[in-house]
């Protein structure tokens, strides 16, 4: 019952939330001045048509974009229509439909940052655990470069990778998600090529991730080393690991917490490695999309940046209510 | 002066090479002999005599827009920081000191401001802005970031507000700001410094990613620009090194210098650390 009362008091702050992203996410766009239709129909026609069809075609866009609206019309219409999954057609490509731009690039996402995000946070904290239990240089050396991988921002990363183990030592291929004269398709050749293409932005991820979840867990840990348990444990001779196994298994929960709190950072951070890879995902898209001004892609990405996002914070803090019985008592005002 | 003595010789380090790169970019573009924008030679030219770190695709010379990116940066950077931090304490406190329905709802926006990515909103804000001057930039990237700031500062408002010294004042009758300035801030002030490294850290950060995106400042070099183009003009796979690596080794160089300071700064101010390392 309580659990149940924790998860709809969540709901209702995660439903303000994406209200509130909703409307930042239709509104900010639209105080631009000017007219996202005069950019395309440059584009389209390039001046080489007269002006009486230029005014024709700038008629029918505006009516197919539904600008000939007020404001509020539009937004109705775009919460309707975004609820049905459709998010228009894109500027740059048109006609192609937005949403299967978006579904064709968010299998590449997900293949990339799922991974690195499952096993970073394990290696990460086994890591960080290690190296409070250990202290000395092991712990200054995993500190240190723990706290290097997560200054250095996601995208430096990513070109140092990408220089010194596609281009300077051609190791890897320099970017793409296959190789040039391939078709993505269920056979082992394309599985093979599209593997080596996902190694490096994945270990680019990856190594940035281990480092952010190694310095949380170590600063945790580092309370927990002290512990009488951890002193019991050591005055009768138990082997490291077990112990280590102990201290993991107490500042894991904070760490979880750290998860939820660093998921928005990660996709967005994961997003800008794609670019420099040109991996073909959600990235690379919206990359593509801000340099053409094409708008609807945009908001489409950004729009499922923020879904995810909060849906995967939701899923952390009905996970940590069900994990940590705390939790649930502080929620009953019993602490 | 000897919390100071007490600190690491990384942090040391750190504020020697942060300070370096902060004194190129204030010193370096008087001492340039030519703008960022200039173009003064042949295009990808590696460094030499006549241009020591090189030329970009343009022609332009890689080290002037260097000491130009980095003044750019560290602007947004501070600007952004100062807005960010003053913005995060003052939600803070009003909603730690005054408690009930103010902290509610100023926690609550809190909250949803956290929960909603950051990048994402100042992508929505950067693209409905067609030109965008470094002072704009800075603010909005200071306008998104203060949530962090006021969530910490709130809870240590909530349990300062609680001691005795506050409550004889309050007895006395100061004044509610009187109370905040004398009773309150003074006992945060060695936090609020660490949260403003925090927040310039991010805010240099976003300046970077924004511009790494396209949507960088109008008319001026910064880092971030500068890796957007060595990025849109193929110079990683083209092994123009020096086009590339300058921006991100110093990208790297400032946050990375930024976080060590902040953590051995921690060391310090924390209690629970400083004891840890005592006892070993």
């Amino acid at each position: 019952m309580t659990l149940l009362r924790h998860i709809l008091a969540k709901l209702g702050w995660y439903a303000a939330a994406f209200a509130a992203a909703l409307a930042l996410n239709f509104f900010l766009p639209r105080l631009l001045p000017g007219n996202p239709v005069d950019t395309l129909i440059g584009q389209a026609l390039r001046g080489h048509a007269s002006s009486e069809t230029k005014q024709r075609v700038y008629e029918t866009y505006i009516a197919e974009f539904g600008l000939d609206q007020n404001l509020w019309t539009q937004f109705l219409t775009y919460i309707g229509k975004t609820v049905q999954g459709d998010f228009g057609t894109s500027f740059s490509r048109y006609p192609a439909d937005v949403a299967s731009m978006v579904a064709d690039a968010l299998p590449w996402t997900i293949a990339l940052q799922l991974p690195a995000v499952l096993l970073g946070w394990l290696i990460g904290n086994l890591v960080g655990a290690v190296a409070a239990y250990r202290r000395g240089g092991f712990d200054r050396s995993v500190y240190l470069s723990s706290l290097f991988l997560t200054a250095a921002p996601y995208y430096c990363l990513a070109v140092l990778l990408l220089y010194g183990l596609a281009v300077a030592l051609p190791l890897f291929p320099a970017g793409g998600g296959w190789s040039f004269g391939l078709k993505p398709e269920w056979t082992g050749l394309f599985a093979v090529d599209a593997v080596s293409h996902w190694f490096l932005p994945f270990l680019s991820l990856l190594l940035v991730f281990i480092g952010g979840q190694a310095i949380g867990m170590r600063s945790m840990a580092v309370y927990e080393v002290d512990a009488d348990y951890v002193r019991f444990a050591e005055s009768f001779g138990l082997a490291d690991r077990k112990i280590i196994g102990y201290i993991f298994r107490n500042g894991m929960l904070p760490q979880v917490t750290g998860l939820a709190l660093a998921i928005g950072t990660l996709v967005g951070g994961a997003l800008l490695t794609e670019i420099v890879f040109s991996y073909p995902g959600i990235g690379t898209l919206l990359y593509e999309a801000i340099l053409n001004k094409d708008y609807p892609v945009i908001q489409a990405v950004t729009l499922l940046v923020l879904v995810v996002v909060l849906v995967a914070n939701f899923l952390v803090d009905v996970l940590y209510g069900l994990i940590d019985p705390r939790i649930r008592a502080a929620e009953r005002g019993e602490r | 002066m000897k919390a100071l003595k007490a600190l690491p010789p990384r942090f040391h380090t750190a504020a020697a090479v942060f300070l370096l790169i902060a004194a190129a970019g204030l010193i370096g573009p008087l001492a340039a002999p030519a703008g960022p924008g200039d173009l003064l030679g042949p295009s990808f030219r590696p460094p030499g005599a006549d241009f020591l770190l090189g030329t970009d695709h343009l022609g332009r010379s890689v080290g002037i827009q260097l000491v130009h990116g980095i003044r750019t940066s560290l602007y947004i950077g501070l600007l952004a920081g100062i807005a960010g931090t003053v913005l995060g304490v003052l939600i803070g406190t009003l909603a730690g000191y005054r408690g009930g329905l103010a902290d509610e709802i100023l926690m609550g926006l809190t909250n949803i401001m956290i929960t909603v990515p950051a990048i994402i909103v100042l992508l929505l804000l950067s693209i409905s802005l067609d030109t965008r001057s470094v002072t704009v930039m800075g603010a909005c990237i200071g306008a998104v970031s203060w949530p962090w700031t006021a969530r910490a500062v709130r809870s240590q408002i909530a349990s300062l507000r609680q001691r005795e010294h506050v409550d004889i004042a309050r007895l006395s009758g100061s004044r509610t700001w009187r109370i905040i300035a004398v009773e309150l801030l003074p006992y945060m002030m060695s936090y609020i410094v660490m949260a403003f490294v925090i927040q310039l850290y991010g805010a240099i950060l976003a300046e970077a990613a924004l511009s790494l995106l396209g949507l960088g400042p109008s008319g001026t070099a910064s880092l971030g620009v500068m890796l957007h183009w060595a990025i849109a003009w193929e110079s990683i796979r083209g092994g123009q090194w020096w086009v590339f690596l300058t921006p991100t080794v110093f990208i790297t160089a400032i946050t990375f210098s930024l976080l060590l300071v902040q953590s051995s700064l921690d060391t310090v101010f924390n209690p629970r650390l400083r004891a840890g390392k005592a006892a070993r």
